[in-house]
């Protein structure tokens, strides 16, 4: 561990400094890829080592999935973004100069994940987490445009208050951790921490638990606080918001975990479950509500990815073995899928040249190709049969009805209106008159396809030993 | 029986002591303003003769004016007096000590300034109308924050007796403190309000737009007048005293000391009072009065320095104990 | 002892005073002045701790919060808003008075929810995050009630200094997290000087409400 955990980490990084200082697009474009595909080596490889934990880094069941995850779906993206920032260089919507820093950032927002991923002290996931926001904040506001400002500037208010309220939470943990781990690092470090649990202060951890849902809460992306969302999936570059959909949403959901794992440890504490069920059901039916009126693509797919939080969060607070387990699945599940629609969005408004609904008709006479993508796309994203976030999303129905079986009907009703307003855009997408203009896909598709294929085949037949990962996390999860 | 009969002395002392005083403090910052506008300036026992001299005039009254407008000013001069004796000023533990309460302080002036506004609206002119109800807007906002301050002065000593809170301030060892000093902003501003002082009001002025305090007083005049003036500079030495007892009360008599102790008392009393004068008639230079519309976000400013006090007394108390 | 709680209690409530005078004040250099006093208390405050606690790498923060927040930025912003032509007065949202309640509404809820909550840790602790967290909640109403991007800005930042106030109260805190913070700060304010201008760029001004017009949530 002590060797993989440092590469994880320092080739996103080091890499980032390396192509602030590589002009020309298609150099730093092909480094960018080669730096991602060596660092998703360097997470496989920690597979391969021992679980365990140091005073600033920690491998373990809960999170090497997500670095694996993180790291492919970074890799995949980059693919994506090389081809697609090409195209956008020449339509002239960037300039070069910003490319380069385009790409030392993108390397950057990665590096800095994987260190919120990978860490064991919370004030350094604190950190990692800021450190991401910031870089996409600013990579959100990269087209200039006023709509983007304005974006970005959103994002920008809501994630640092957030992300301070975050920092006020963990203060309070340490506070908490201080009197029975002495003061230091060690009242930091999450895994003495988690092991200690119950000796720690119950009124402390309560407020502290708040600050932190409040404050992550923003970044994962909970009704209310997401208002920052829709503007910054629609108005940054696709690659940002496949990013941002399937890697940022997911690791600040992660920090929220690893905190809710102390708090449940405690016997007086609050109970997290009651309110992440409430504040996920909120996100869920909203966000569902809201897609009726969308007319930006982006913006659809935006909250979409708020409902899924939003499933993702009820599930988590419903608790138990079944329940985490499909939460956990969800969670990869929805990062593929939605990062390959993503993929697919970046195509259609390459394609078509705009981003509004009513400008995309008759996809399938003029791309064909692209309409089957994105029609499978939507079709895995909204929970069809064989693809996995059927199984998931039908796991967390039925543990959820067997529990509490009045319960089950919001996330139900929830799921059931966003399936009816997806597949109704797709049709309007997909068929009709094909409107001007039409250019052809120059960007790359391979990206898209793995990941729905990799999301088709763990719908279908899930390799016993991702079984048993997601199972000894449920079970950390408790 | 020895022992009440000096703390009766001394209580009569300080009754007619403040009385005496009074118009001299007046003198002082009229003579400080003066002599920043480089001005002779008139004498310092000036407002001595005017007293002596609307004394010895008539007073006239409008043919409408009923009972109230007539004993009003005695009344008003009564309850000024009584206010301005009880506060400690060279000596604490005087014969009616147990009466000088802050909060029975403000009920006092309070009492005084309803008698002063109805007085004012009792002729039916507009000055004095004018004169009532800003002086009752004025009022509205100082009087919660001069309550503030008190309570801030009770958790800290944990007294609202004045003669109580100056003793713990003298003995226990308080150092600097932010409540304590928000508290004497919100007072000092409480006090220039209060007192009709710039940049509240111009206590020299006679325009209508400016006026506050002169409008309610324009229709007295001889004795009545007197007694009114009489009140106002009581008024003056009350808030000064006040400002003193509870943040300065170094040199002050403790209790159940001798007349050696009281005589340093009242020196560093004079002295206290003849600077607070100077640095009043210094203040009044250098700024200029408020628009009336103003004068809320002033006073409302001292509220919230008095909350901000009481705020911070009550945190410091809850966590030191 | 008494000594040292005496002087954090100084230092930490005349930062709340200041948090108190920011919210109040409407114009923009005034805003800057105060800002740049409460960074400098801020990192008075620091040193005071890094005195008591025996702990020389707070030192640094008590330094990076003078230099950085204390001058640099203060100046580095009078200087923008000069450039820029910003308006030079602030529009709030609510009126001042109500503000100034809510402000005094949010500090007494504070106080109240941190004394309960630490009834067993020591007063130094007690007392700094009380006054760390009202100030972080006042720092929010600031940037909530204002219309101004920098005044939001500075806002902001003096939600910061509130942070950084509770770090340094929460004893043996290590120095990666303060180190962090610090540097977060750094990139916070390049991110923001760079919207600025490019906020600047589109607009005739930094007013947010001009910002509002390209709503996006109809689309």
């Amino acid at each position: 561990m002590m060797t993989s955990v440092p590469l994880v980490i320092g080739i996103p990084f080091v890499s980032a400094a390396v192509l602030v200082l590589v002009p020309g697009y298609r150099a730093s474009a092909a480094g960018n890829v080669l730096a991602m595909f060596a660092t998703f080596l360097a997470g496989v490889s920690l597979l391969f080592v021992d679980a365990g934990a140091s005073s600033y880094f920690i491998v373990d069941d809960m999170n090497i999935l997500f670095i694996i995850l993180n790291t492919l779906v970074g890799f995949t993206a980059s693919v994506f973004s090389a081809s697609y920032i090409g195209h956008e260089i020449e339509t002239g919507k960037l300039t070069p100069l910003f490319v380069r820093f385009y790409h030392a950032m993108f390397l950057g927002m990665m590096g800095s994940m994987n260190v919120a991923l990978t860490a064991n002290n919370i004030g350094l996931m604190w950190v990692g987490l800021e450190m991401a926001t910031l870089i996409t904040v600013v990579m959100v506001g990269i087209y200039r445009t006023p709509s983007a400002i304005e974006a970005a500037w959103k994002y920008f208010i809501l994630g640092s208050v957030g992300i301070s309220l975050a920092f006020f939470g963990t203060i309070l943990i340490y506070l908490a951790g201080q009197k029975a781990l002495g003061e230091g690092a060690p009242a930091m470090t999450w895994s003495l921490l988690q092991a200690a649990a119950p000796q720690l202060d119950a009124s402390l951890l309560n407020l502290a638990f708040i600050f932190l849902l409040i404050g992550y809460g923003t970044k994962v992306g909970l009704a209310p606080l997401h208002a920052w969302l829709p503007d910054a999936h629609a108005e940054g570059p696709t690659p940002i918001s496949a990013v941002l959909s399937g890697l940022l949403l997911n690791v600040a959901l992660y920090a929220l975990l690893r905190f809710k794992m102390i708090v449940s440890a405690h016997p007086d504490a609050i109970d997290p479950g009651p309110i992440m069920i409430v504040m996920g059901l909120i996100s869920l039916i909203f966000a569902a509500f809201m897609l009726y009126q969308r007319r930006d693509i982006k913006r659809l797919f935006a909250y979409s990815s708020i409902e899924h939080m939003g499933l993702i969060t009820f599930a988590f607070g419903m608790g138990g073995p079944l329940a985490n387990f499909a939460g956990l699945l969800h969670m990869a599940m929805h990062s593929l899928t939605k990062s390959a629609i993503f993929f697919a969005v970046g195509h259609v408004a390459q394609a078509k040249g705009t981003q509004r609904i009513a400008g995309i008709r008759g996809l399938s006479v003029t791309h064909p190709g692209l309409a089957i993508g994105l029609a499978v796309g939507v079709f895995a994203i909204s929970g069809l049969p064989p693809f996995g976030v059927f199984m998931s999303e039908f796991l967390i129905l039925t543990t959820t009805f067997a529990r509490a079986p009045w319960l089950a009907i919001f996330p139900a009703f929830g799921l059931l209106v966003a399936f009816g307003a997806l597949l109704w855009r797709l049709q309007d997408l997909l068929f009709g008159e094909p409107t001007e203009p039409a250019h052809k896909v120059s960007a790359s598709s391979v990206p898209l396809i793995i990941h729905l294929g990799l999301v088709l085949i763990a719908g279908i037949y899930l390799p016993p030993t991702l079984v048993g990962w997601f199972e000894r996390a449920a079970e950390m999860l408790k | 029986m020895e022992e009440t009969l000096t703390l009766l002395f001394g209580q009569t002392i300080q009754m007619f002591l403040v009385l005496l005083v009074a118009p001299a403090i007046t003198g002082i910052t009229r003579r400080t303003k003066a002599s920043f506008m480089r001005r002779q300036g008139a004498p310092i026992i000036q407002p001595y003769r005017d007293l002596i001299k609307l004394v010895r005039k008539e007073s006239v009254i409008a043919e409408n004016a009923s009972w109230l407008f007539r004993s009003a000013p005695y009344a008003i001069l009564a309850f000024t007096w009584v206010a301005a004796a009880l506060v400690p000023t060279f000596a604490s533990g005087l014969m009616f000590n147990w009466a000088a309460d802050a909060v029975a302080l403000v009920a006092l002036l309070g009492a005084a300034r309803a008698l002063l506004a109805l007085a004012g609206m009792d002729v039916g002119t507009s000055f004095g109308g004018i004169g009532s109800s800003r002086e009752m807007m004025i009022a509205t906002l100082a009087e919660p924050a001069m309550l503030l301050v008190v309570l801030t002065m009770a958790l800290t000593a944990g007294t609202t007796r004045l003669p109580e809170v100056a003793e713990f301030l003298i003995s226990a060892p308080v150092t600097v403190r932010v409540s304590l000093a928000l508290a004497l902003v919100a007072l000092v501003i409480v006090a220039l309000a209060e007192n009709a002082r710039i940049p509240v009001d111009n206590p020299a002025t006679h325009l209508e737009l400016t006026m506050v305090h002169e409008a309610m007083v324009l229709e007295y005049s001889g004795r009545h007048l007197a007694m009114i003036e009489m009140a106002a500079q009581l008024k003056l030495v009350l808030y000064i005293s006040l400002i003193a007892c509870l943040f300065l009360p170094f040199g002050m008599a403790p209790a159940n000391t001798g007349p050696a102790a009281w005589l340093l008392g009242a020196a560093a009393y004079l002295a206290k009072l003849g600077i607070g004068a100077m640095m009043l008639g210094a203040w009044e230079v250098s700024i200029a009065k408020m628009r009336v519309f103003r004068v809320g976000e002033f006073l409302g400013g001292a509220f919230v320095f008095a909350f901000l006090a009481i705020l911070l007394a009550f945190l410091t108390r809850e966590v030191l104990n | 002892m008494n000594h040292a709680y005496d002087v954090s209690h100084l230092l930490a409530g005349l930062m709340l005073v200041a948090s108190f005078a920011l919210l109040y004040q409407d114009r923009i250099f005034a805003v800057l002045n105060i800002f740049a006093a409460q960074a400098i208390l801020l990192s008075m405050a620091v040193g005071w701790e890094a005195w008591t606690q025996q702990r020389p790498h707070l030192f640094i923060t008590a330094a990076l919060a003078l230099c950085l927040k204390g001058i640099i930025i203060p100046v580095a912003l009078h200087k923008m808003i000069v450039r820029l032509g910003v308006h030079r007065d602030v529009e709030q949202v609510v009126g001042v008075g109500k503000t100034l309640l809510l402000g005094l509404a949010l500090t007494s809820l504070s106080l109240m929810l941190v004394l309960k909550i630490t009834v067993a840790a020591d007063s130094f602790t007690r007392e700094g995050l009380a006054l760390a967290l009202a100030i972080i909640l006042l720092g929010m109403l600031m940037m909530i009630t204002r219309r101004n991007a920098v005044t939001q800005i500075v806002g902001f930042m003096s939600l910061e200094n509130g942070l950084i106030l509770a770090a340094t109260g929460a004893r043996g805190m290590p120095l990666v997290v303060e180190v962090s913070v610090a540097f977060s700060v750094l990139i916070a304010l390049f991110v923001f000087a760079v919207f600025v201008f490019r906020i600047r760029e589109r607009f005739d001004s930094v007013d947010i409400e001009a910002l509002e017009h390209v709503r996006g949530d109809t689309k």
